[in-house]
């Protein structure tokens, strides 16, 4: 009889536990979705083709747009990637591949450092580097951008190499495939969609950062498509540029509420981003 | 009179300070297969992987004495010819994942960036598939990926992707430890088939597939090689007091 009580209030704590667990699960969605759905509300109304394609107009004028922050914002983010994608791959397999030696243990601590690395420093150190001596510039945004993204590259490229069978490595060393050709060929391959991944979320983290552009590409008014010279605008600086102009909330075209346009612009931008994440790892994923 | 294809003189090899493979000296003769047995860590997937040069890539791995392949030291050859001249075949069937069955059989050419003409890889793919008794069960799924197929029929990919780089001497290391039974034995008649051709070193620890596969045995233990002779001298009439033992299941 004793015992019977005891497993029921057993199962009762289990069956309680399960349901706080569920309602806890639960309860961080809803700041997400609360976030999501003002933005949503507050932004979505103010985006149409013209502001998409018009650059800014001072207070008061007709159809306004942030065409020039969505091309900076692009070409900063790419020329960041090509930079850092084919560096951070490199570290990644090399990390993979040489589990102890010294380099590797100190190229992983850097790493692990690098990561926690708050961007505005990246952004100063940037800022000291090359502002100084050539002022605005939008490569150097992407050069600070481009080292926010190396962590995130190397880190999911190693992990996604480490758990490959070394039999893989073995069975093209056996056909008598040289280092590089087993490196290029069996490996990046098998791992594609991890070190995949890891891409995509680097660029989906780096494309809404705003402190390491604030000292680097600047803010600017105008449409500017040359890297070497000269501020460009980007999304996020858009925003925080925006929000800190006088506006009213009432004026479809106010500052404020092109920063709410902008706002969803880079927030579907950055959800796509990872869905598609989502939907190429599991579509390319190798079968081992 | 047989000739030798591959000959070990005062083989050693070793894992850091760990003497793992003492004083081999062997003589393989061309077109037979050649068991190699003896309990775990006795050293002879060791010395296999030392024949075509696999050894090495182990990190602290070094080995010393001569492999003579067609009387060349294969140590002064390079890696990537020694082992485009001795294929291999693991434990575990380990075909590309990324790749289809068509391509694993001719990865040795693809992935080094050999360009064959299509029909010549038609007919690569083909021999090979045949040689290793997989064609007919593959030959409508040629674009599927290699990792589609059942473990045995992995296996026997496996053996036709070393085959297809038209080898001189096939290594094989413990090929059926991961195979059911009934794909152990149609591995095991391709042996037979297969040393028309190639010559076989098989690693295994099971000695009933010793006996029934192989014209020669070697029998290591402790890293020395004890005994080497004709397969049915050795089960029926083995020389050494500690064969004897093996074979008679006193030790394993």
């Amino acid at each position: 009889m004793n015992s019977s009580t005891n497993i029921k209030y057993r199962i009762g704590k289990s069956s309680g536990m399960q349901i706080l667990t569920t309602i806890l699960a639960f309860s961080i969605v809803i700041p997400l979705i609360l976030i999501l759905l003002f933005i949503l509300k507050s932004g979505i109304q103010h985006i149409n083709w013209q502001f998409l394609t018009n650059v800014y107009k001072p207070a008061g004028e007709p159809n306004p747009g942030i065409a020039h922050a969505l091309l900076g914002t692009l070409l900063i983010v790419v020329l960041a990637s090509v930079v850092s994608i084919p560096i951070g791959i490199m570290c990644g397999v090399y990390l993979s591949e040489n589990k102890k030696s010294k380099l590797a243990y100190w190229s992983s601590l850097c790493v692990d450092v690098l990561q926690g690395v708050p961007s505005i420093v990246v952004g100063i150190v940037i800022f000291a580097w090359m502002h100084q001596r050539f002022g605005y510039f939008a490569l150097s945004g992407s050069f600070a951008l481009g080292i926010m993204m190396l962590p995130i590259i190397i880190r999911s490229t190693e992990e996604t190499l480490k758990l490959l069978p070394d039999s893989l490595k073995e069975a093209g060393f056996a056909l008598g495939m040289p280092f590089h050709r087993v490196i290029l060929k069996v490996i990046i391959p098998c791992g594609f969609s991890g070190i995949l991944s890891g891409i995509m979320l680097s660029i989906a983290r780096v494309s809404g950062e705003t402190a390491p552009l604030l000292f680097t590409a600047g803010v600017s008014h105008y449409l500017s498509s040359n890297v070497f010279k000269g501020p460009m605008q980007s999304l996020p600086l858009l925003i925080y540029d925006y929000y800190s102009l006088p506006s009213s909330e009432t004026d479809p075209n106010s500052f404020i509420n092109q920063a709410w346009g902008a706002s969803v612009i880079l927030l579907v931008f950055v959800l796509l981003l990872n869905i598609s994440t989502k939907l190429i790892t599991r579509k390319w994923k190798v079968q081992l | 009179m047989e000739s030798t294809i591959v000959k070990s003189v005062d083989y050693n090899a070793y894992f850091g300070d760990n003497h793992v493979v003492k004083n081999v000296n062997i003589e393989i003769p061309k077109n037979h297969v050649i068991a190699v047995m003896g309990p775990s860590g006795c050293g002879k997937t060791t010395f296999l992987r030392g024949i075509n040069r696999m050894h090495e890539l182990i990190p602290n791995a070094k080995a010393t004495g001569k492999i003579l392949l067609n009387n060349e030291d294969v140590m002064q050859m390079h890696p990537i010819f020694v082992r485009l001249k001795i294929g291999m075949v693991f434990q575990r069937p380990n075909p590309f994942p990324n790749l289809s069955i068509y391509d694993n059989v001719i990865a040795g050419y693809k992935l080094n960036g050999i360009k064959l003409p299509k029909d010549k890889k038609d007919q690569i793919v083909e021999e090979s598939l045949t040689k290793v008794a997989l064609w007919k069960e593959v030959k409508d799924s040629l674009t599927k990926k290699g990792s589609f197929l059942s473990g045995g029929q992995q296996q026997r990919l496996c053996i036709a992707r070393a085959v297809a780089m038209a080898p001189e001497v096939l290594l094989f290391d413990e090929p059926t430890s991961a195979l059911d039974p009934i794909s152990t034995s149609t591995v095991e008649e391709l042996f037979h088939e297969l040393k028309k051709n190639y010559t076989l070193i098989i690693v295994t620890h099971n000695m009933q597939q010793a006996a029934r596969v192989s014209d020669r045995t070697a029998f290591f233990y402790v890293g020395e090689l004890v005994e080497y002779d004709d397969t049915k001298k050795m089960f029926t009439n083995p020389k050494d007091i500690r064969t004897q033992n093996y074979i008679t299941g006193r030790f394993s």
